[in-house]
């Protein structure tokens, strides 16, 4: 136990420590973009411009602006949106992140479950039909781009058949199932040849040719032995994946019309819009970093061969 | 004369490659006996694991059984179902790999991947065949099998995990256990202990032993017969001592005099010349004629077949033929007989 402590406290530290360089590298980088963030400059006058530069702290020199940033993080003050109102950014972000975690979410694990499957199937027919066409579908849903997908989608259940809303977050679970199937296609496709690649070897290993002299049969050692050797690896792609996905998702979710994230980002990136783009900057980078360290830690857990450094 | 458990008859496999089709195993016949340990002996590509394999019902997708049969327990291996054929492969007849390293499951409990063994093959409970695993892990010698039973292969030795394979193998005890050469992977003290632990299993269970390998040093410490295989035929087989000390097959004679002893004094060891023949379209008459340098002008017409040389030695060398020219083994293999016979002379005189 006190190993795992120190192991996290450990990551936790380099954690932090990406973050700030994360964050510090945007910070001065973002000010080196062109234009500033009143889009009607032109109209304004010299003593206009230094009354909103003051009133913004936009007069401070580049070093202490950055110094008085870090020090708001700290204090959980993320500062306020230059585009809406004066909206402070957290409020802002906070509205708008739950819908697109949650559809990341759900994509993600309908998406590798669905794969998972189609990719131990394929893999146990290696070559024959199934994994032939398990293939295509993979090739297919790699290759077709999401947002085409939607639109099929939109067309399909919601004109042609009207089961599900066209678009909207307003009517619960059923709003997100349309974009929630429009993006697991790539996790799926992602998934599934992954796990094919993977069990492809595994079948072929001596510890599978071990339990079949057991006398066991093929769909078992496919699930009991197979998929979890197999699972192992996909880990690492899955964490990175989630994330692309819980932030990434910016067109499909304007094709649903989905209150989220990724439509924030754009839109203030365009309008220099400096403390909505560092904090999801940060929001995103904090998520992924997350997600890497779960990933190590579930990695851990499921594989035996991986333990915390100093184990044993 | 102990009662047979397997016989194989007349077992032909080919593989198809994109080379042409690949005579694996022609046309070989043999019985194992209650209790005995028979050795498969060869070089690499002779056949002996393509045979195992059948009998296991294991072998690779592009093998094809060209004809024979397989009879254990009156039934004919080849023609079972896939059903009725794992509840023999793994219940009946067990086999034990050759790398301890990699047939372990790496994700998986070892003492678990014992139990799974036991429910697949008796119906017994979750709490019966865990302490069924640590019984097994205490017999193949594993200490503190209750606390071991819940590590993973990683965390064991090469020789251990050999160890803990054969547990697997033994989990619903066999009557027969193929060996496909265990002890390969290992270094050499580890071989003599897995060696000795075969030989202890097989006399506390009577179980019958397939012992593959191309080492004849561990062939003489555990076969009691053995067959020798070439290109896909036995070409010699008979009890240990007869094969070992009054070898008839020119191969088996290259085989031991290129295997050291303690009396070897030559400089060079003795190699058989040239290498095995491929069994795509195989030539006629004897594989081994050309790397032989006492073929006979029959050899390279017609197959021999298997000469008797005792009731229970039999090799499949034209030599044997009466109408044969009579030709001396080689020295060093007359030198091994006589030292054989000396020893045993000695013995007998001494007891």
């Amino acid at each position: 136990m006190k190993r795992w402590s120190k192991y996290i406290g450990k990551r936790l530290f380099y954690m932090a420590l990406t973050l700030l360089i994360i964050a510090s590298a945007t910070f001065f980088l973002m000010n080196v973009l062109p234009g500033t963030p009143y889009n009607n400059q032109d109209r304004l006058t010299a003593a206009q411009l230094e009354m909103l530069n003051k009133k913004y702290g936009f007069d401070q020199p580049l070093f202490q602006r950055y110094i008085n940033y870090l020090k708001n993080i700290l204090h959980g003050d993320f500062g306020i949106s230059l585009q809406f109102s004066d909206q402070p950014v957290a409020t802002l972000l906070s509205q708008r992140m739950g819908p697109s975690i949650q559809l990341g979410l759900q994509a993600v694990l309908f998406g590798t479950v669905v794969g998972v499957f189609l990719g131990v199937i394929a893999a146990m027919h290696q070559n024959k039909f199934l994994d032939v066409f398990c293939s295509l579908f993979a090739i297919t849903g790699r290759s077709v781009p999401n947002f085409v997908v939607a639109v099929l989608l939109q067309l399909l259940f919601a004109i042609t058949l009207n089961w599900l809303p066209i678009g909207l977050w307003n009517e619960g679970f059923r709003s997100t199932i349309l974009p929630t199937l429009a993006l697991s296609i790539s996790p799926m496709a992602e998934s599934c040849r992954f796990i094919r690649t993977e069990m492809v070897e595994v079948l072929s290993s001596d510890y599978i040719e071990l339990a079949r002299a057991k006398g066991m049969s093929e769909i078992r050692i496919a699930f009991s032995h197979g998929l979890r050797n197999a699972l192992i690896p996909l880990i690492t792609v899955l964490g990175p994946m989630t994330v692309s996905l819980m932030t990434g998702s910016l067109v499909v979710e304007n094709i649903f019309a989905v209150p989220g994230i990724g439509e924030q980002f754009t839109k203030s990136i365009l309008s220099n819009d400096y403390y909505t783009i560092m904090a999801v900057t940060i929001l995103f980078s904090a998520l992924l970093v997350a997600v890497i360290f779960l990933t190590d830690i579930l990695y851990q857990i499921i594989d035996p061969r991986v333990r915390v450094e100093g184990a044993k | 004369m102990a009662e047979k458990v397997l016989e194989v008859r007349r077992l032909s496999v080919s593989f198809d490659t994109y080379a042409g089709k690949v005579q694996a195993v022609r046309d070989i016949s043999f019985e194992l006996k209650r209790g005995e340990t028979l050795a498969l002996v060869g070089e690499s590509g002779c056949g002996k694991s393509v045979t195992c394999r059948s009998i296991m019902g294991l072998l690779a997708k592009n093998a094809k059984v060209e004809g024979g049969e397989i009879l254990f327990e009156n039934r004919d291996l080849l023609k079972l179902s896939n059903s009725a054929m794992r509840s023999t492969r793994g219940g009946k007849i067990a086999m034990i790999f050759q790398d301890p390293m990699t047939s372990l499951d790496p994700t998986m409990k070892i003492g678990k991947q014992i139990a799974e063994t036991v429910r697949l093959h008796k119906p017994v409970t979750r709490a019966a065949a865990k302490q069924r695993a640590v019984e097994l892990l205490a017999l193949v010698g594993i200490e503190e099998p209750e606390k071991r039973y819940h590590q993973y292969p990683h965390e064991f030795s090469g020789g251990q995990r050999q160890r803990i394979v054969i547990a697997i193998a033994l989990a619903a005890d066999p009557q027969i256990l193929i060996a496909d050469e265990p002890t390969t992977a290992l270094d050499v003290t580890m071989q003599a202990q897995i060696l000795d632990l075969i030989k202890e299993i097989q006399k506390k269970t009577g179980a019958s032993v397939i012992f593959i390998t191309h080492d004849l040093g561990v062939v003489a410490n555990v076969a009691d017969r053995v067959a020798v295989m070439y290109a896909g035929r036995i070409i010699e087989i008979g009890q240990a001592d007869e094969v070992f000390y009054d070898p008839r097959h020119p191969y088996t004679w290259g085989l031991l005099a290129s295997m050291p002893t303690l009396t070897t004094n030559d400089e060079t060891l003795y190699a058989i010349p040239g290498t095995p023949p491929t069994l795509i379209d195989p030539a006629p008459g004897d594989a081994f004629a050309p790397r032989n340098p006492w073929a006979l002008e029959a050899d390279r017409l017609a197959e021999p077949p298997l000469f008797p040389v005792s009731d229970t030695h039999f090799a499949a060398t034209w030599l044997l033929d009466e109408r044969a020219p009579k030709i001396d083994p080689p020295e060093s293999i007359v030198l091994r007989a006589q030292a054989f016979r000396k020893r045993q002379s000695e013995r007998s005189a001494s007891l």
